[in-house]
């Protein structure tokens, strides 16, 4: 048999069910790969213990008693920046450096009802921000595939756990790209869903317009288990939308045939490196092969999405947040001498240079006098992209490109000049502008780096995309690789 | 767009953020970086364009009954807080 952190997550799911092994020995097993693993790639901020083996305790009982789910058993790492009852919860940042969630974000609550075990909370660029995984008050998280490169971010931390196989599946958050550029970046299946898809309560806050919870997992079929949990309308979440989960898992097998692939012409420019783009030319051949057929398509407005994207998500965390004032939570200074010191060094001590930086772009943009010039005419832009796309799936199913321009780059290069940092992302942030799902699958190697394919989904389109993905993966073992060292 | 000294010192000032003297010039720096960058939105055509705030069409800010729902968790939501007493949030000095 092989070993069980070599086992996807619906693979975890059979031999659960089946009693090849318990939920016990599955949470000992990964806790104990975190403790070896985890200080050499520093994904992990807290541990859960406890929690674990008595969820997984619980898990073992249902799965005994014939009371168990698809799920039932499974452990799992969150992404710091989902409240978690009872456990730390710091977004990597000093400011909730001290902070013990009070209640279960609704991603948490629904995971957790559905028997999933919480293993631990996984590092990630502070408060979300960041595509490197360097902005972390604890540290950076390397990359399983070569420590001296980024796992990408800002799910950085829950990337390189699935990756390393020190968890079997993580939920990350996805704003502009930090759900799939961390999964191109190390070789996993990233799922951002449709907004408005997945709740948002508990998932502290960045840009609210933007921000999706989504999935890391080696596979498809993995991520279609763990958003049948998370999906579904949520009266909390004043943005959740109230449409039906379809069965996701049910729908992965459709056939492709007829199906129409846009390739997005402006997704192939300079910028991307040629090995990554002869990557994905060899993954559009396989959906050939399985009947599909491309169509080219052009979304003019797309190269404007990175601009637009930073004015609009800091104008958004700027006001997120300026909930972080010392008062009821969080990093206080010491000895404040009034109030508005108390607000000042609270915040200039409790965030670190690169959120500082975005709240005070987003101040800037949304202050008395530029508000029109920027912030305003950012959403216009923002509708200008939606509308492309709109148009776009008039004529084609689903939209295929690279998920980044370039396999991981190394910790360090691109933290001198931010805007060199925000270019990363220049592939993913549209999806996050208009709204659509999106999913980026592992589809081979440059230089022993992985390298993700994007798809582009319509809303509420998750299940036509996960089947998409899972019949590229029927058809490719690029989700079976390990990293050397981490077998 | 290059911002000056004082044009982030009063940016920081609206954001409540405290920056050292020592820090400013990187802030300059890198603040008038990304303005710069934004700024190519200018040269789009967008004058008959609605503005979007959503990504979704259709969505209306929900509404429930102001009705009790919850129960009162104060003490769990003070655990957290810097200093209280008798179930209030302690600060320095607002009124004069």
């Amino acid at each position: 048999m092989s070993e069980l952190h070599h086992l996807t997550l619906s693979e975890i799911s059979a031999g659960l069910s089946k009693r090849s092994f318990s939920s016990v020995e599955l949470t000992r097993h990964f806790l104990a790969r975190i403790e070896q693993g985890a200080a050499a790639l520093n994904a992990i901020i807290t541990t859960c213990e406890e929690q674990a083996l008595a969820a997984a305790r619980q898990a073992d009982e249902a799965l005994a008693k014939g009371r168990a789910g698809p799920l039932t058993g499974a452990p799992i790492v969150h992404k710091d920046i989902f409240c978690t009852d009872g456990v730390l919860t710091t977004c990597a940042s000093r400011m909730l450096s001290n902070f013990i969630a009070p209640y279960d974000a609704t991603v948490v609550e629904r995971l957790a009802r559905a028997g999933v075990v919480t293993l631990a909370k996984a590092n990630m660029d502070e408060f979300a921000m960041g595509s490197s995984n360097e902005t972390s008050w604890y540290g950076p998280v390397k990359n399983p595939w070569d420590p001296r490169r980024t796992p990408g971010g800002s799910s950085g931390g829950s990337a390189a756990a699935v990756a390393a196989r020190l968890a079997p599946a993580a939920t990350g958050t996805d704003t502009g790209g930090s759900i799939r550029q961390p999964a191109a970046l190390t070789g996993l299946t990233g799922l951002k869903p449709t907004y408005g898809r997945v709740s948002r309560y508990g998932m502290i806050a960045f840009a609210s317009s933007l921000d999706q919870a989504g999935t890391l997992t080696h596979t498809a079929h993995d991520a279609a288990l763990l958003l049948g949990v998370m999906a579904g309308f949520d009266p909390r979440d004043s943005t959740s939308v109230d449409e039906p989960v379809p069965d996701y898992v049910a729908a992965l097998d459709q056939p492709l045939t007829g199906l129409k692939i846009g390739l997005l012409k402006e997704f192939f420019d300079e910028g991307l490196q040629s090995e990554n783009a002869a990557l994905v030319r060899e993954a559009l051949r396989v959906y050939e092969k399985l009947g599909a057929s491309l169509v080219e398509v052009s979304l003019p407005n797309m190269p404007l999405s990175v601009p637009t994207y930073y004015v609009v998500a800091p104008a958004e965390c700027s006001s997120n947040l300026s909930r972080f004032d010392g008062v009821r939570f969080g990093h206080r200074c010491k000895d404040p001498v009034d109030l508005m010191d108390m607000y000042k060094r609270s915040r200039g001590e409790g965030f670190g240079a690169e959120v500082k930086r975005r709240i005070m772009t987003g101040a800037y943009v949304l202050s008395a006098g530029y508000y029109d010039a920027y912030y305003l005419q950012a959403q216009k832009v923002r509708r200008l992209i939606t509308d492309d796309f709109a148009r776009a799936f008039t004529q084609v199913d689903v939209i295929m490109g690279p998920t980044t321009p370039t396999p991981a780059f190394e910790l360090g290069a691109k933290v001198h000049d931010p805007v060199t940092m925000y270019l990363n992302d220049i592939y993913t942030i549209a999806a996050n502008l208009a709204g659509l799902p999106a999913i980026s699958v592992p589809c081979g190697f440059v230089d022993a780096l992985p390298v993700g394919l994007q798809i582009i989904g319509a809303h509420f389109a998750e299940a036509k995309l996960l089947n998409v993905a899972h019949a590229y993966q029927k058809e490719t073992q690029w989700t079976r690789r390990i990293p050397p060292g981490f077998e | 767009m290059s911002l000056t000294r004082e044009h982030v010192e009063s940016i920081a000032h609206l954001a409540r953020l405290a920056i050292t003297q020592d820090e400013l010039p990187a802030y300059v720096d890198s603040l008038s970086r990304i303005l710069s960058f934004v700024e190519q939105l200018n040269a789009v055509e967008a004058r008959d364009v609605e503005p979007m705030a959503h990504p979704l069409a259709g969505q209306v800010q929900r509404l429930r009954p102001d009705e009790p729902e919850q129960m009162n968790s104060r003490e769990k939501y003070q655990a957290n807080a810097p200093c209280t007493e008798a179930g209030l949030y302690l600060v320095p000095k607002v009124i004069e």
